[in-house]
């Protein structure tokens, strides 16, 4: 490596762009983007998994803090990490343009003078045949398998395999292309999540999410104007595994909202699109509907109540909140599609599709504590303020009394969680890829090398391959019979 | 046929190809133990009389993978589907696909001393797969019925194979780079294995000819997750380690090709690249937490 220059400003911005350039730089920045990338992939990521962030602040809250510090929670979207791919990016630019203009420079150039010594070339031999015919008889040879010529009085330079550097040069575009794609992506897309019960409509205004994610120049108001109603669900289980075998969702759709709605159905590797955005079957669950009633019987609650899903039978735990009712009422809960017991596990479910299913309630009074201002969780209940009141296991029907009041199972309803994606830039993403692969299939395979032919008092024939990839010694020896072949 | 019958044919045969393999590992064991005659005398040797043996070896070889085919087109008949749904499934066809490398570079390399490394590798995975992580023959999870699963599967399994051969010649190299450093000589047993250029040029060129398709398994897979999980990328950690092996390889085209790297540092290199590989397979599927770890391996 050169030492530094003197403090010229200009001499070491320019000395800095040629080691940031240089192929030693590009290549200790793609091995450390490699490393960089571990530490993502064994802590937990916010992005992919909140409640495992959450629980390692719980369980470990002073490494937590380090790590937090250092962005090991976000290692995809840190500082570290935008750091190292865009120097990367920089790097490879620098190094990609100039030689795509080399290139294209190039493109109809004859090639490089012949060497004045073809003996220090590769494949080099004297070939026993009359001087004066041997280089048209090489040019013809040449021409016919395509070769640039460059045709002196007394030798011919033929060049073949640009296309090498066509490749190589598409490949590493590409991934910039493929860059743009992401950074599109991010800016300009965005993405939510919805839980709509079977029966209801989703119309897709930024209120209709559980949550809602837009790029730094997406508006709220960019939404694409559907509306969507759920009109039935069917999963399909495995009888011998309880594992799924099939999810499909029928909707009605409105395009806009208002229109006369078309059939349609999602699934999970068949997602329902409109222009850029697309909406993704991405969860299922059940709903249990309860009616509760006051002591002197009037309703104060009613409806489907969404349950979280806790295993692949589908136990799903959930949380019926009554808070119109003085003290206030909590019923903390699971539901279970196919009721079993059993000594160790207790109450447990046996099938993931409903066929005897069963409401456990405990029942909660006292401050449910929603008027704190701090948001809670729609599936837990927060009893620390509220005293136990009673517990049960409803049937189908059902109808429990406890000393406030009374609830009753009335029945079910499965709920979908449906994603909602707008990607702006997949596109420059997926061409970047397609244009990556062509480029990089050229560059592997597309033979670059040379052939010289002098004429002297001998004729001298040598190549060179680039890389030393193999295949020009027979091609060489191929156009050495065919210049012996004509001596006759 | 059954379904049963199909899954338990598919196990014959997966059982049936062990033994061959077996086989197959001590006919080049003896070709390479035996094939010197006077060990005294270390400027006499006689390879002719093991020459049967490593024949034999080759055969076995060859024998156990179309057995190790036949346990794979079973195992895909048994679930009206392509073979690729869970880890066992996986191991067997990796196991294929890495006696199917071997296989097309004897045939193309002359490379039957591999034959001993590549014979124990692929019983051993074998083993595991059997033992460990069979699974009886289930039909797919829904997240997993898509024309692409053939697609990304088999490209990432075809390429897991040549990586891991690749890494085979590269640990040849640097074992028999240990004995030669410093002017040494060869022990007895590697007399036969080509020179360390030829050893160098070899895990490159399976490298180069197989990370293409690597680069098309990832892109497939980006393809596939943007159909059903709604994005292309998401640095889950399978997606992540598979970026790392690309990197990884990368890294070590551009060091051979435009730095000129050669030898012993190229052969780390590359062993470090597909030991990414090997833990990107390994530990995602086992403790790794994300999407591509699906219920019961």
């Amino acid at each position: 490596m050169s030492s530094i220059p003197d403090l010229d400003s200009k001499a070491s911005l320019r000395w800095m762009w040629r080691q940031l350039t240089s192929m030693r730089t590009a290549l200790i920045l793609l091995l450390l983007l490699g490393v960089a990338a571990i530490p993502g992939s064994l802590i937990p990521q916010r992005t992919q998994n909140p409640m495992k962030v959450q629980a390692y602040f719980t369980d470990n809250p002073a490494l937590a803090q380090w790590f937090d510090r250092f962005k090991l929670f976000d290692v995809y979207s840190s500082p570290w990490f935008s750091a190292i791919y865009l120097l990367l990016f920089i790097s490879l630019i620098g190094c990609v343009l100039p030689r795509t203009i080399e290139h294209l420079k190039a493109i109809g150039a004859k090639p490089p003078l012949t060497p004045k010594y073809l003996a220090k070339m590769e494949f080099y031999s004297v070939i026993n045949t009359q001087n004066t015919t041997a280089l048209d008889l090489a040019e013809t040879w040449l021409k016919k398998r395509h070769f640039r010529i460059r045709r002196d009085s007394d030798s011919i330079s033929a060049e073949k395999g640009y296309l090498r550097e066509t490749g190589n040069l598409l490949f590493h575009l590409s991934l910039i292309l493929i860059l743009v794609g992401v950074g599109v992506g991010s800016l300009f897309g965005l993405k939510g999540e919805a839980i709509v019960s079977v029966g209801d409509r989703f119309i897709n205004t930024p209120t209709s999410y559980d949550n809602l994610g837009f790029g730094k120049f997406q508006s709220a108001n960019s939404l694409a104007p559907f509306a969507l109603t759920v009109t039935d669900f069917k999963a399909s289980y495995d009888i011998k595994t309880n594992a799924p075998t099939d999810y499909k969702l029928a909707v009605a759709v409105a395009n806009p909202v208002g229109a006369k709605p078309i059939e349609k159905v999602i699934r999970v590797n068949a997602p329902l699109t409109f222009g850029n955005t697309k909406v993704y079957l991405q969860a299922n669950g059940y709903s249990p509907m309860v009616t509760v009633r006051d002591l002197s019987g009037n309703i104060t609650f009613q409806g489907a109540v969404v349950f979280l899903p806790q295993d692949g039978n589908l136990t799903s735990i959930g949380a019926i909140k009554v808070p119109d009712m003085q003290p206030q009422l909590g019923f903390v809960s699971s539901f279970i599609p196919t009721f079993d017991r059993s000594p160790t596990r207790g109450a447990f479910s046996a099938y993931p599709e409903v066929l005897d299913p069963r409401l456990l309630v405990s029942v909660w009074t006292g401050n449910l504590g929603l008027d704190n201002g701090r948001p809670q969780s729609v599936y837990r209940i927060d009893t620390s303020k509220m005293q136990r009141i009673g517990l049960k296991t409803l049937k189908l029907g059902e109808k429990y009394n406890f000393s406030e009041g009374s609830i009753t199972f009335e029945g079910w309803k499965p709920w979908v969680n449906l994603q909602i994606v707008d990607d702006p830039g997949k596109m420059y993403s997926l061409f970047g890829a397609i244009f990556a692969i062509l480029g990089l299939l050229i560059s592997l395979f597309a033979r670059q090398r040379r052939i010289w032919i002098k004429v002297g008092n001998s004729v001298e024939v040598a190549g060179l391959a680039k890389n030393s990839i193999p295949g020009l010694e027979p091609e060489i020896a191929e156009l050495k019979t065919a210049l012996e072949g004509s001596k006759q | 046929m059954t379904s049963t019958n199909f899954a338990y044919l598919s196990n014959y045969c997966i059982y049936s190809a062990m033994v061959l393999f077996t086989i197959a590992f001590f006919s080049h064991a003896v070709e390479v133990s035996f094939s010197v005659r006077n060990v005294d005398v270390k400027t006499q040797f006689d390879f002719s009389r093991t020459k049967k043996s490593g024949r034999l070896g080759s055969a076995m070889m060859i024998l156990g993978f179309a057995f190790l085919f036949a346990g794979v087109i079973f195992r895909g008949a048994s679930a009206h589907r392509v073979p690729w749904g869970n880890m066992y499934e996986f191991s067997i066809t990796g196991a294929l696909a890495f006696t199917g490398a071997y296989l097309f570079a004897l045939w193309k390399y002359k490379i039957r001393w591999l034959g001993l490394p590549v014979s124990i590798a692929v019983l051993l995975t074998l083993g595991t797969a059997i033992t460990v992580l069979y699974r009886p023959s289930a039909p797919l999870v829904p997240a997993l019925k898509s024309t692409w699963l053939a697609i990304h599967v088999s490209a990432a399994i075809i390429s897991g194979g040549v990586f891991l051969l690749a890494n085979c010649v590269a640990a040849t190299y640097l074992i028999l780079d240990r004995y030669e450093r410093d002017g040494g000589a060869r022990p007895n047993w590697a007399l036969k294995l080509p020179s360390l250029e030829v050893l160098d040029q070899l895990s490159y060129r399976l490298v180069a000819f197989v990370f293409p398709l690597w680069t098309f398994a990832v892109i497939a897979g980006a393809i596939w997750a943007e159909s059903a999980w709604g994005r292309y990328w998401g640095w889950d950690p399978k997606e992540t380690w598979a970026f790392i092996t690309w990197v990884a390889y990368a890294a070590y085209l551009h060091a051979r090709v435009t730095i000129g790297w050669r030898g012993r540092k190229a052969a780390w290199l590359c062993l470090f690249a597909g030991s990414t590989f090997l833990f990107n397979y390994v530990y995602v599927n086992i403790w790794g937490t994300g999407r591509h770890t699906y219920s019961g391996l």
